[in-house]
C-alpha cells in the first residue's frame, strides 16, 4: 500500500481513473469540477493518454462513445448543467450497451443555477435522465477516499455490465482535501469481445448501434437489458449502516449530506435518542432491503438531502410507506448543518414533526 | 475524543488556502484524521476566502467548520463575521496590522500579531499567512512545529522550491513572536 497524500476530491477522481487504466478523457470546463480536467491535462500527455478539451459537452460525450466502442476505458466529467448537455449521449451509450464513466460534481440548479454544492440531480442520475428505458449505475462517494475508490469501482462495474457508471458527487466533495490512498487496478478485468478493434479478416465484424427500426427487435433488446439490470440490482447494492441496529429514528442520506447527518446522529445519541444512519453508496441500484429491514423497528425515517426532496421518494418506496418519512433539506447550494438535522431528529423523536 | 476545528478567513490572495493545507498536512503526518475545505468560486479572485481545517483522532463527519475552536482572522470582515461563532474557550488569532479593532469576546483567548507588517518588513509580503500560522502552532497545543520541514517540502510545489526556506523562516518568525 502506498503513502496517504492530501488531495482534492476532483484530483482523486482523476488519479484513480488513471490508475484504473483510463487513458482517454474528454471534457469541457465547468465549476466545481474543473480540477478533474486540469489534472488530466497535466497527466495524460505524460503517460501516452489522451486529454481533449472538446468544443462542448455534447462533443465530449460523443467522443466517449467513440472510444468506448473500441473497448478502451474512457471517461468524461462535468457539473450539473454540463451533464444535462451530455444526457443525449448517455442514452446512446445505454442503447449501445457501452461502458463509460461519467462524473457529475453537482452544483445548484435548475438552469445555470449556481456554483455551490447540491444534490439536486438525484432524479436525473437515478431515473434515467435522458430518453428511453435505461439505467445508469450511480455511485455516491462521501469522502475523498471514496471519490477514488468508487471511480475505480465504477470502471469495473461499467465494463462488467456494459453500462454507464455515474459518480454523483457534489462541489464540496470535489473541492475538499482529505488523505487518500489510490491503488493501481487492472484495466482488463473483463473481456470485451464486442469491441470494435478491427477484424484482421479473422472474424465477423462487430456492430455497435442503438438504432432498431423493428419494434419487436427493439422490445427484445430492452427486455434483455432489463434482465441485466435485475442482476445488477441483485448483486451490486452498496450502503453503509451506522447505529441502525437498535435505532428508533433512521436518517437516510448520501454523499456530503451523510457526513453532516452522521454528526447529527452522534449528537442525538449523546442526548439519549436512538438515531441511526443508512447511507446509500449505490443510488441505483438503491439499497431497498436494508431500509425495509430498518422499518421493522424504526418508528420514522428522515431523508437528508441538498435538494427539494428527491431521494425521499425512493425511501418511501423501499419501506413501502409503512413508516412516516420526513424531509430535512437545504437547496440552491446551501448545506444542512448538523444542528438542523439534530433538530429534525429531536422533533421527529418527539412525534411532533409536521 | 479530540477534534480541533480551525477556520482561516481573509481576502483571496492572502494564502488562506495554502496555510490551511499546511496545517492539514501537519495533522496527516502526525497520524491524525484531517479534512480541508475551501470556499471556492469568485471569492478566489479577491473577495473573502475561508478555509475549514479539521484535525481529529476520529473519523471526521462534516468537513464544514461552523463553530471553530481556532479562528485565524486576516481581515476585518472575517473577524466581524466569525468572532461570535468561535466556541467558548477557543482561540482567535488576529492580524493586527490589518485589523484595527480588538476582539470583543471575553471568553476566548486572543492573540494579536501584526503578521502583514512583519512580512513586509522582512521583505516577504506574501507570507503573512505563514507568520500568523507559526504563532498559531505555538499557541495551540494540538499542533506542533516538529514536522514543518517535511510538511513544507510536500506542499510547496516543485517549481517553487526556492520558496521553501522563506516559508520556514516565516513560520519560525511567527512561532517565536512574543
Amino acid at each position: 500500500m502506498g503513502e496517504k497524500v492530501l488531495m482534492k476530491g476532483n484530483e482523486a477522481i482523476a488519479e484513480a481513473a488513471i490508475k484504473a487504466g483510463c487513458r482517454h478523457y474528454f471534457g469541457y470546463p465547468i465549476t466545481p469540477q474543473t480540477e478533474v480536467a486540469a489534472y488530466m491535462s497535466k497527466r495524460m500527455p505524460k503517460i501516452g493518454g489522451t486529454f481533449l478539451q472538446a468544443e462542448s459537452e455534447v462533443a465530449a460525450i460523443n467522443m466517449v462513445i467513440g472510444v468506448s466502442s473500441t473497448g478502451k476505458r474512457v471517461m468524461t466529467s462535468s457539473s450539473s448543467p454540463g451533464v444535462s448537455l451530455k444526457s443525449e449521449g448517455i442514452s446512446y451509450l445505454a442503447g449501445c450497451d457501452l461502458p463509460a464513466l461519467v462524473v457529475n460534481v453537482q452544483r445548484g440548479g435548475p438552469g445555470l443555477g449556481g456554483i455551490q454544492p447540491s444534490q439536486s440531480d438525484y432524479f436525473q442520475a437515478t431515473k434515467g435522465g435522458s430518453h428511453g428505458d435505461y439505467h445508469n449505475i450511480v455511485l455516491a462517494p462521501a469522502s475523498v477516499q471514496e471519490m477514488a475508490s468508487l471511480t475505480q469501482k465504477g470502471f469495473e462495474l461499467a465494463d462488467k455490465y456494459r453500462m454507464v457508471s455515474m459518480i454523483l458527487a457534489d462541489g464540496t466533495l470535489g473541492q475538499m482535501m482529505e488523505p487518500v490512498e489510490i491503488e493501481e487496478v487492472s484495466a482488463n478485468q473483463v473481456e470485451k469481445p464486442w469491441a470494435l478493434t478491427g477484424t484482421g479478416m479473422k472474424r465477423e465484424h462487430n456492430i455497435v448501434n442503438s438504432l432498431y427500426l423493428k419494434p419487436d427487435l427493439l422490445e427484445i433488446k430492452n427486455f434483455e437489458r432489463f434482465e441485466k439490470y435485475k442482476v445488477v440490482e441483485e448483486n451490486e447494492v452498496m450502503y453503509e449502516e451506522y447505529m441502525v441496529e437498535d435505532a428508533d429514528i433512521c436518517v437516510v442520506a448520501f454523499g456530503i449530506s451523510a457526513r453532516v447527518a452522521k454528526n447529527a446522529v452522534n449528537m442525538a445519541r449523546a442526548q439519549g435518542i436512538k438515531a441511526g444512519l443508512i447511507r446509500p453508496i449505490t443510488l441505483w441500484p438503491f439499497p431497498k432491503k436494508p431500509l425495509f429491514n430498518a422499518a421493522q423497528h424504526c418508528k420514522a425515517f428522515i431523508s437528508v438531502e441538498m435538494n427539494m426532496g428527491q431521494m425521499i421518494q425512493d425511501v418511501e418506496l423501499a419501506i413501502r410507506c409503512t413508516r412516516p418519512v420526513y424531509l430535512c433539506n437545504r437547496t440552491g447550494g446551501m448545506i444542512p448543518s448538523p444542528d438542523q438535522v439534530l433538530e429534525k431528529i429531536v422533533e421527529v423523536n418527539d412525534g411532533g414533526a409536521k | 475524543m479530540s477534534t480541533l476545528n480551525i477556520l482561516y478567513a481573509g481576502f483571496g490572495g492572502q494564502g488562506i488556502l495554502f496555510s490551511g493545507k499546511f496545517v492539514a498536512y501537519d495533522g496527516l503526518i502526525a497520524g491524525k484524521q484531517v479534512s480541508w475545505l475551501p470556499s471556492y468560486g469568485p471569492e478566489m479572485r479577491g473577495g473573502t476566502a475561508n478555509c475549514s481545517v479539521i484535525i481529529s483522532d476520529d473519523p471526521i463527519g462534516s468537513p464544514i467548520v461552523e463553530k471553530p475552536d481556532v479562528l485565524v482572522a486576516m481581515n476585518g470582515p472575517s473577524l466581524d463575521k466569525y468572532e461570535n461563532e468561535v466556541v467558548s474557550g477557543g482561540k482567535i488569532f488576529v492580524d493586527s496590522a490589518l485589523i484595527e479593532r480588538k476582539v470583543e469576546r471575553t471568553d476566548v483567548d486572543v492573540y494579536y500579531i501584526p503578521s502583514t507588517k512583519i512580512a513586509n518588513e522582512k521583505g516577504i509580503p506574501t507570507l503573512a499567512n505563514m507568520i500568523i500560522t507559526g504563532k498559531m502552532i505555538k499557541e495551540v497545543p494540538e499542533l506542533s512545529i516538529d514536522n514543518m520541514d517535511t510538511v513544507l517540502s510536500k506542499i510547496v510545489s516543485a517549481r517553487h522550491q526556492d520558496l521553501l526556506e522563506v516559508n520556514k523562516d516565516a513560520v519560525r518568525t511567527g512561532y517565536d513572536y512574543e
